[in-house]
């Protein structure tokens, strides 16, 4: 007789998007167990040693304003912080930190195990049991059943994968953990279409050997911004671990042109299809080949290790062609390789099978999150581990789903990508996939989506007290230089013309003043009586509203426009075929897709502006019908 | 998408000359705009009118300088054909009066309709019953058809070409920008305003460029790009050299002379021809000769007529039924030539294996030219082939794309200029870039991240 234990959701995998998944799933109250191959691999970051970066800082402090973990476990734990594009406009500012990998496990381990309602198990799954069309348990390969009422399926890297460099080849998961191989044919067996999909590491070297004399130091930020809107900026001011700049050279180069037929990519042993964005440096090579040069990192794994990562060479080069390149590096001349840079290749499914909420259209109470759903990177995991977590559990309670949509968070933009758009390789949030990006800034995460978390339940009283008196605050404060005017004093004139300024020839309300490009909020503060004493993050807010309020309306004019095409709802079982003079490829993609809103369906890839404009003709019709229905009921 | 909420406008007669040319304006802001455009006497307005009242007076520029006489039918909200509140300015037609009166009347914060636009007001508003919901689709299907072929054939042409140009600058100059704001560890940005603000410059000269030469009622027409197919030896080069009057192309009897392409300038009558004659279709191990053969059916994608020469020494061969497939969906005028000399099979046997009747011809001795000429002149009246690049249908529209796309560029300059952050020039850039393609026809989808990827290296 095997074992069986009973619970709400289960939550397989255990990497960025199964720890925030299984923690939103057990705080909310549902009897949670988190499967994993390995309970030493718990949030385990294979690749980078850093979390954040452009686009992705956004998703880290939207997931915090939500009542999610990834801020709050990397401010305990890096090692560097620094904000990117800061000499740019706020809505590109990003913040970036490296972390000690060993510490970040270690945190959020100890979270999860100190988390009621949450469960951990070291057990393959490989079945997914199911009853009218509906979740009702998972199997491991041992035969043990656990009944649950909904699975989140976080498998990352880790289904049927397999790991190459040069003619080596082995069946196993990053870091030469075990391959889930089991749960790709159930899946297929349940009617769920599977792709493959293929990333890269770059390789570690032992820092001893390193030349650091060669190289450039990149220092972290002073003073160092947090990424928790929880975290208290002064408790995390430390010492910093330094990166290291180095570049590739002609000889680096010549190398890797030599040995490209030895290059699993080049000769077609890898059939998946790898990231643009993130290109082994042999693609970088021949891709790019008017460049003499490419940038390297040297970023720390941790403060445990020696180990470096060599951030800009990812590769799948046999190891004597990667030792050979190494050696070409100024600073690595006699670098030591701990670990080979590898390809890895991996199932996933295919994203379009999914709701804006994460759950399957055909299965209920199956959902995806993360890599699984072809996104990359660890941020980008989390929050769709985070909303997939969220959205399990209320549907479970009889909850309404939470979906953010593209003018409220980078997290819309990235879920309505994933399951709208074709993709042919690992998606990674950019910034420039968000229309709205002036109003998705890192700075005002909270602004945005407090209110949501809190009224989830991921947000404590508390800390919701504390956001509403902020926003109180900046109201005020932007109110109030609205509707400052500030005469012809000689002092003001002298602040003027020591920024550059044009002097003034009559009274000027004080918001027209921060907005000449030469001024600003904090830069007025002498002239400025009537200003109260406010916390630095309440002046940021200030600022940024007055100084752009001319773009920012403009994008939020767009909003509106978008708003209205996004709450046109389209029927579940609206027949496409039915909806005349749409064409073919419009009705095919439809069916394959089937959008929630009009708003939705204008984003999927042949789909035209007439096709939608039927759709349109088509719903009035539709809803006029059932009117006519109703009144005769 | 546009909101139902906004005001449109549109000629509603047409633009082929008549006696009487009417625009009509719906919305909310129909009356304001009307009262905008007009001067009427008596100190009476649009505004304070009632429904189904009409009054007469004098369209004039923002200058003040008269356009036209007009009479101005008021109907009020929901008594319109929209349902809306809707002016109706009627005058005295004239395709140049009615456009200038257009684009003034555009000028007043109003937007053109898309095609269809009114019909799908009315209909939305009310007007219509169900049993109209499927002609209303019909009729949008039917006017995008005309708008996308419209389009089409402009960006074909030289408008289409230009556009285009400054569309690729524009896309580049984005693209790198976001690849900077993506990657900043690797691609700067230093000195970057100064280089955006000369590409901006240019491209605001060829849109100012442009929009003169549209003000001039100049019509960008270059020709029918007529692309002469047909296997080696059948004739091709001799038919150019018929029609060029003089020995344009080398012509021998040996299969395969012509290698490349032969463009020669033909009038027509009314009509100008712009005449390509092509390598002879076939497969073949010369790599020259290969070239040759890929580049004609190049020359075939961007024709607006094809012209396809069968020897008529020859039987009817399969061969040529492959080619005529091959060459796409484009207007094809079959000619059985070679007529001087005795032809393998009746013409019937040819129009059954090719598809379609042909003309039989000689073009050593001119027979069948007259004819051939008849053909063409009524298919371009038909409307079956287009003049490429030809500003006519889309004419107001592009326009006022080309105004907006103005505005946008000042928009980047202003921001240049007052030391704006950098990624807020991307919001008028991607706009600008957006408008532009109203023109050609072409959407944006993924173009911006698919030409950060290209052109630049990104990444860890």
């Amino acid at each position: 007789m095997s074992h069986s234990e009973s619970y709400d959701i289960a939550v397989v995998g255990a990497g960025h998007a199964g720890c925030e998944a299984a923690l939103a799933a057990a705080r909310l109250g549902m009897k949670t167990v988190m499967f994993t191959v390995s309970v030493d691999s718990i949030a385990l970051m294979p690749c980078n040693p850093n979390i954040g970066g452009t686009s992705k800082g956004h998703l880290v402090r939207e997931l915090d304003a939500l009542g999610g973990e990834m801020g709050r476990n990397i401010d305990k734990t890096f090692l560097q912080s620094k904000m990117l594009n800061a000499s740019k406009g706020p809505a590109v500012h990003s913040l970036r930190a490296q972390a000690d990998k060993q510490a970040y496990t270690r945190e959020m381990r100890r979270t999860l195990e100190n988390t009621p309602n949450l469960s951990i198990r070291q057990a393959e799954v490989a079945h997914i049991d199911t009853a009218d069309g509906r979740v009702c348990g998972v199997r491991t390969v041992s035969g043990a059943v656990y009944e649950c009422r909904a699975v989140i399926l976080c498998t990352g890297t880790y289904l049927k994968a397999r790991c190459i460099y040069g003619d080596v080849e082995t069946h196993t998961g990053p870091n030469g953990l075990m391959a889930a191989n089991h749960l790709s044919e159930a899946l297929r067996e349940l009617g769920i279409t599977l792709m493959r999909f293929k990333t890269g590491t770059p390789a570690r070297v032992d820092g001893r050997t390193l030349d650091y004399d060669k190289m450039e130091e990149q220092f972290g930020d002073v003073p160092i911004v947090p990424f928790s809107f929880d975290t208290d900026p002064g408790s995390i001011q430390r010492e910093q671990v330094s990166c290291w700049l180095t570049y590739t050279n002609q000889a680096t180069h010549d190398i890797i042109r030599a040995n490209l037929d030895r290059s699993p990519l080049f000769s077609g042993v890898i059939e998946g299809t790898g990231p643009r964005y993130c290109p082994s440096i042999e693609d970088k090579v021949v891709r790019f080949s008017d460049k003499d040069r490419h940038q390297l990192f040297l970023e720390p794994e941790g403060a445990y290790t020696n180990e470096m990562y060599i951030g800009g060479m990812s590769s799948s080069l046999p190891e004597d062609v990667q030792e050979a390149m190494i050696h070409t590096v100024p600073g690595m001349e006699h670098a030591h390789i701990v670990r080979n840079a590898y390809a890895i290749e991996y199932d996933l499914i295919d994203p379009r099978q999914l709701r804006p909420t994460l759950e399957f259209r055909k299965i209920r109470g199956l959902y995806g999150a993360g890599q699984i759903n072809g996104s990359s990177g660890y941020e980008e995991a989390a929050v769709q581990g985070l909303m997939a977590g969220i959205n399990a559990a209320r549907s479970l309670k009889g909850m309404e789903s939470v979906v953010l949509d593209r003018s409220q968070a980078y997290i819309g933009v990235l879920i309505d990508d994933l399951v709208t758009k074709e993709n042919h390789e690992p998606y990674r949030m950019m910034t420039s996939r968000a229309e709205y990006r002036l109003l998705l800034r890192q700075d005002n995460a909270d602004l945005r989506l407090t209110d949501i978390g809190h009224e989830i339940g991921l947000i404590s009283d508390e800390r919701y007290e504390r956001f509403c008196r902020k926003r109180e605050l900046i109201e005020a404060e932007i109110e109030r230089v609205n509707h400052s005017y500030v005469g012809l004093r000689p002092e003001v004139q002298e602040l003027l013309e020591s920024f550059g300024s044009t002097p003034l020839v009559s009274g000027i309300a004080l918001c027209e003043l921060i907005r000449r490009p030469e001024l600003g909020y904090e830069k007025l503060a002498p002239i400025d009586k009537g200003r109260p004493d406010l916390p630095a993050d309440v002046r940021e807010q200030v600022e940024i509203s007055v100084k752009y309020d001319g773009y920012i309306k403009r994008q939020m004019i767009q909003v509106e426009q978008f708003k209205k095409l996004e709450s046109r709802r389209l029927p579940e079982d609206i027949d496409y075929s039915r909806v005349l003079s749409l064409r073919k490829e419009a009705t095919q993609k439809l069916e394959l897709y089937r959008p929630v809103s009009i708003g939705q369906a204008s984003r999927i890839s042949g789909v035209s502006p007439a096709d939608i404009s039927m759709l349109l003709v088509y719903l009035e019709k539709y809803e006029k019908e059932s009117q006519n229905r109703h009144e005769q009921d | 998408m546009n909101s139902a909420s906004d005001t449109i406008a549109a000629i509603a007669s047409g633009l082929a000359p008549s006696g009487i040319g009417v625009i009509r304006i719906s919305g909310p802001e129909a009356f304001r705009a009307a009262d905008e455009v007009m001067r009427f006497s008596g100190g009476r307005s649009a505004a304070a009118s009632d429904g189904h009242t009409f009054l007469y007076g004098t369209a004039c520029d923002e200058d003040g300088s008269e356009i036209d006489e007009a009479i101005v039918l008021i109907m009020r909200a929901p008594h319109s054909y929209t349902g809306e509140d809707t002016a109706e300015l009627q005058c005295h037609g004239g395709p140049y009066v009615m456009r200038r009166l257009l684009m003034r009347v555009l000028s007043c914060g109003v937007r053109l309709a898309e095609p269809g636009e009114f019909t799908k007001r009315a209909f939305l508003s009310g007007r219509m019953d169900l049993s109209q919901a499927e002609a209303v689709m019909q009729l949008i299907e039917a006017e995008n058809e005309s708008a996308r072929r419209a389009a089409v054939s402009s960006l074909r042409g030289d408008l289409g070409r230009r556009v285009s140009a400054v569309r690729a600058g524009l896309l580049y100059e984005t693209a790198y920008l976001e690849a900077a704001l993506d990657d900043p560890e690797h691609i700067s940005l230093e000195g970057y305003g100064s280089r955006l603000e000369e590409t901006v410059k240019g491209a605001q000269s060829e849109i100012e460029d442009l929009l003169r030469m549209s003000d001039e009622g100049r019509v960008f027409a270059e020709g029918i790009r007529t692309v002469i197919l047909g296997r080696p030896n059948a004739g091709k080069s001799t038919l150019l050299n018929l029609f060029s009057g003089y020995e344009r192309a080398i012509v021998t009897g040996i299969p395969g002379t012509t290698r490349d392409i032969l463009e020669e300038k033909v009038r027509l009558g009314e009509l100008l021809l712009i005449l390509t004659d092509t390598a002879g279709l076939r497969e073949t191990s010369d790599e020259v000769e290969g070239i040759g053969v890929r580049r004609a059916y190049d020359a075939a994608e961007g024709a607006d007529l094809i012209i396809y020469v069968v020897d008529g020494s020859l039987p009817p061969s399969a061969e040529d039924a492959e080619m005529l497939k091959k060459a796409g969906e484009r207007p094809v005028i079959l000619l059985l030539n070679k007529a001087d000399e005795a032809l393998a099979a009746p013409a019937c046997d040819y129009e059954a294996a090719l598809g379609r009747s042909p003309i039989v011809f000689s073009a050593k001795e001119g027979t069948g030219r007259s004819e051939l000429e008849e053909k063409i002149r009524e298919m371009f009246f038909r409307e079956e082939i287009f003049e490429g690049g030809s500003l006519t249908v889309a004419n107001s529209r592009q326009k006022e794309a080309l105004i907006s796309c103005r505005a946008s560029l000042e928009n980047v300059l202003n921001a240049i200029r007052e030391g704006m952050p950098e990624d807020l020039y991307t919001v008028d850039l991607v706009d600008a870039y957006t408008i532009l393609g109203m023109i050609t026809g072409e959407s944006v989808s993924d173009d911006l991240i698919n030409e950060i990827f290209s052109r630049f290296c990104m990444g860890k």
